[in-house]
């Protein structure tokens, strides 16, 4: 029988946007002068018509309101919602980076973070010692590390080089370490953030089978992703957290198919989108459209015909390992494919110049059935041994594929529907 | 898990009062403490040629430099002393309150990157500075030790340590090494939030070894100057390390019991200052 291991209660986080402190003493004194003379504060930050809907008025940012949440061990628990919506806050108070501002939750066993992999990880310092500086920052004894070293060391592939500064490691290396030390934690809770999207499909495959095998012995985990078939194959329950609330919680396939439902209108096609330029992106997207074979923006294709999907970017800064991969979503939000540019030999996004850049991803004709499809896109980078969503941009596109070629036409089910050959033999 | 009534072993609430310092945490932190201060000492000379040499050259070249300006230049007397006694046995003091001061006081600004992915009792960072400043310490004196018996064994009779101050001088060394953390964990609780601290610190740590015996006696300060001296808690200990080791220096009780009162309160200060911040400084980095 499983009882609960993590219980939240009215669980509250705010930030002071206002009155935060500025960062120097003169500053702050000049501030609080203003505010003695009733006069407007200097460094106060300008508020815009879009955050003054957060704030409602006052300078207090709720990253999260009243949480009420209770998970029972053996629970995979799923957080999925956008960015800036709350989910690392609660993964932050939960593991005492920060303190709430109102609840409180409760805790019974040992719980272990994965914010980050490879954390505390010393340059200098061999792949060895760094097990033992990495492990003890997460909680381990020396004794249990020691115990376990022969097994963190096979389990990350790497034995040849385990005696050898990590500088010298390639960020693969240095994920595979960092993720071997934290899948032998052994806590009884374990908060996972994003981590999986890092590293080779095998080496992926195998940290998804060691959390199978966390949770297949009674462990808790609790997992924040944007990879929503991570989330399918791995949890058995999902939270969605929209400005700081739960506002669906149940099976993965259900809460994840209303979040893709709720967070895009598919009712409208979108054939172009133009985004804001964001000064301290190194890399944005800044617009996306959807052509036809001639290069005319279109929202309706033919089934015969090919799809183009166009991106623009704009580089300020270079980023080394920055890649991009595009997801299509269908109607029911079932990711149909995922297509990565450094799917491509020379990768085009990390190739690109200081400048603007146009990149085309070419759809082979016949190969979406009749539906509608909605284009998502992220920019991401596996620089070092950490892993970012540097631009994010869900449901961006909507646009819609109609059959009038094939005999099924509309009556075609599946994801895909490519034409496939019959032959008699 | 059979447990019949919920017993948490963590409830996380908005509010700590300023006594719950869960002291107990750094118990069960104390391999990471050990770890950190094993990874202080190896990356502190990796990649260098001179190696743990390092340890030894900035005492020594200070301790040089200090007779020639202040002694040969400035002509400011050491008693009866050998200059180079007279300076090393204050600089390697002073090297390790300092140590300990200007690596706590950045505990908050250097660590913030750390400190914002993972948990762990943050006074982990400054204890183990602190003792890795001793083992330097340690390797320090003994330089001084070597100095020291030569000057015995060439006949120099100026040098007669005290023994009653030499019992003392363990509680001396706890007392820097506390003061140096007490005062370092006001500034770092500062420094989270005002920026401005950080730069006064470098400067500020120059100007107090100037307001402390080093390069001068204090038996040498005018009378009418001598408690602005006196008031500096590291006076005491530094002519205490003195007199404990070659006998001279001025020590009298009522300035080591101010000096041991300014201490506890530093650091308890300290402690519940640091304790108050590490909970939410993330927020405010």
């Amino acid at each position: 029988m499983s009882e609960i291991v993590i219980n939240i209660k009215k669980l509250s986080k705010a930030y002071d946007l206002g009155r935060i402190s500025s960062g120097t003493l003169s500053r702050d004194l000049s501030s609080a002068w203003a505010r003695f003379r009733e006069k407007q504060d200097p460094n106060a930050p300008i508020t815009t018509v879009d955050n003054l809907n957060k704030l409602n008025g006052s300078n207090r940012l709720w990253a999260l309101k009243d949480i009420n949440l209770q998970i029972k061990s053996g629970e995979i628990l799923g957080i999925i919602g956008k960015n800036g919506a709350g989910k690392s806050t609660l993964l932050k108070i939960l593991s005492r980076i920060t303190s709430p501002t109102k609840g409180e939750v409760k805790i019974m066993g040992k719980l272990a973070s994965l914010l980050e992999i490879g954390i505390g990880f010393h340059p200098e310092l061999t792949g060895r010692e760094n097990i033992y500086l990495n492990g003890a920052i997460m909680g381990m004894t020396k004794r249990e590390i020691k115990n376990r070293l022969e097994q963190i060391i096979d389990f990350s592939g790497i034995e040849t080089y385990i005696d050898t500064p990590v500088k010298r490691y390639s960020s693969g290396m240095g994920v595979r370490l960092g993720f071997s030390v934290a899948a032998h934690l052994d806590p009884d809770i374990l908060l996972v953030d994003e981590v999986l999207a890092v590293g080779d499909a095998e080496f992926r495959k195998k940290c998804i089978e060691k959390m199978n095998n966390i949770s297949a012995v009674g462990r808790t985990i609790i997992f924040v992703s944007h990879n929503m078939a991570a989330i399918k194959q791995l949890c058995n329950n999902c939270i969605h957290i929209q400005h700081g609330s739960i506002i669906d919680i149940g099976k993965p396939d259900m809460v994840i198919n209303n979040y893709l439902k709720n967070t895009e209108t598919m009712s409208d096609l979108i054939s172009s989108k133009s985004f804001n330029l964001k000064r301290h992106k190194d890399i944005q997207l800044i617009s996306a459209v959807c052509l036809d074979e001639r290069s005319i923006e279109t929202k309706i294709f033919n089934y015969e015909n090919e799809i183009t999907i166009e991106l623009t970017y704009l580089l300020r800064n270079k980023i080394p390992g920055v890649f991009v991969f595009v997801d299509f979503h269908d109607i029911d939000g079932n990711l149909v494919l995922t297509t990565c540019s450094n799917d491509n030999e020379i990768d085009p996004i990390a190739s690109l110049s200081n400048e603007k850049t146009i990149i085309q991803i070419r759809f082979p004709q016949k190969l979406l059935r009749e539906g509608r499809y909605s284009v998502s896109t992220w920019i991401g980078t596996n620089q070092g041994i950490s892993h970012w969503i540097i631009d994010e941009h869900l449901n961006m596109i909507v646009f819609e594929v109609v059959d009038n070629s094939t005999l099924i036409g509309d009556q075609r089910k599946g994801l895909l529907g490519p034409i496939l050959k019959w032959n008699r033999i | 898990m059979n447990r019949k009534f919920h017993k948490w072993d963590l409830i996380i609430t908005p509010y700590r009062g300023w006594f719950e310092l869960h002291l107990d945490d750094i118990w069960r932190y104390r391999d990471l403490l050990w770890i950190i201060v094993k990874r202080n000492f190896t990356t502190f000379y990796k990649q260098t040629i001179l190696g743990p040499l390092w340890f030894f050259i900035q005492p020594f070249l200070s301790t040089i430099v200090f007779t020639i300006i202040f002694h040969r230049v400035a002509k400011i007397p050491t008693g009866e002393l050998p200059p180079i006694l007279f300076y090393m046995s204050g600089i390697i003091a002073w090297n390790y309150f300092s140590g300990c001061l200007i690596s706590t006081s950045g505990t908050f600004t250097a660590n913030a990157d750390l400190f914002g992915k993972i948990y762990f009792p943050r006074i982990i960072v400054p204890i183990s500075e602190v003792i890795s400043g001793l083992a330097k310490f340690g390797v320090q004196l003994i330089m001084f030790l070597g100095f020291y018996f030569y000057y015995i064994a060439m006949g120099d009779e100026q040098i007669n340590p005290s023994f009653q101050t030499l019992l003392l001088l363990p509680l001396m060394i706890i007392q820097m090494a506390f003061l140096g953390q007490g005062l370092g964990m006001i500034i770092s609780s500062l420094t989270s939030k005002y920026r401005d601290l950080s730069y006064l610190m470098s400067f500020g740590t120059q100007l107090l070894m100037y307001a402390s015996p080093i390069v001068y006696p204090l038996s040498i300060v005018p009378e009418k100057y001598r408690y602005i001296i006196v008031l500096n808690p590291m006076t005491p200990i530094i002519e205490g390390f003195r007199q404990a080791l070659v006998g001279k220096g001025h020590l009298d009780m009522s300035m080591f019991l101010y000096s041991l009162m300014f201490t506890i309160t530093a650091f308890i200060l300290g402690l519940l200052m640091f304790n108050k911040v590490e909970k939410t400084f993330v927020d405010t980095v």
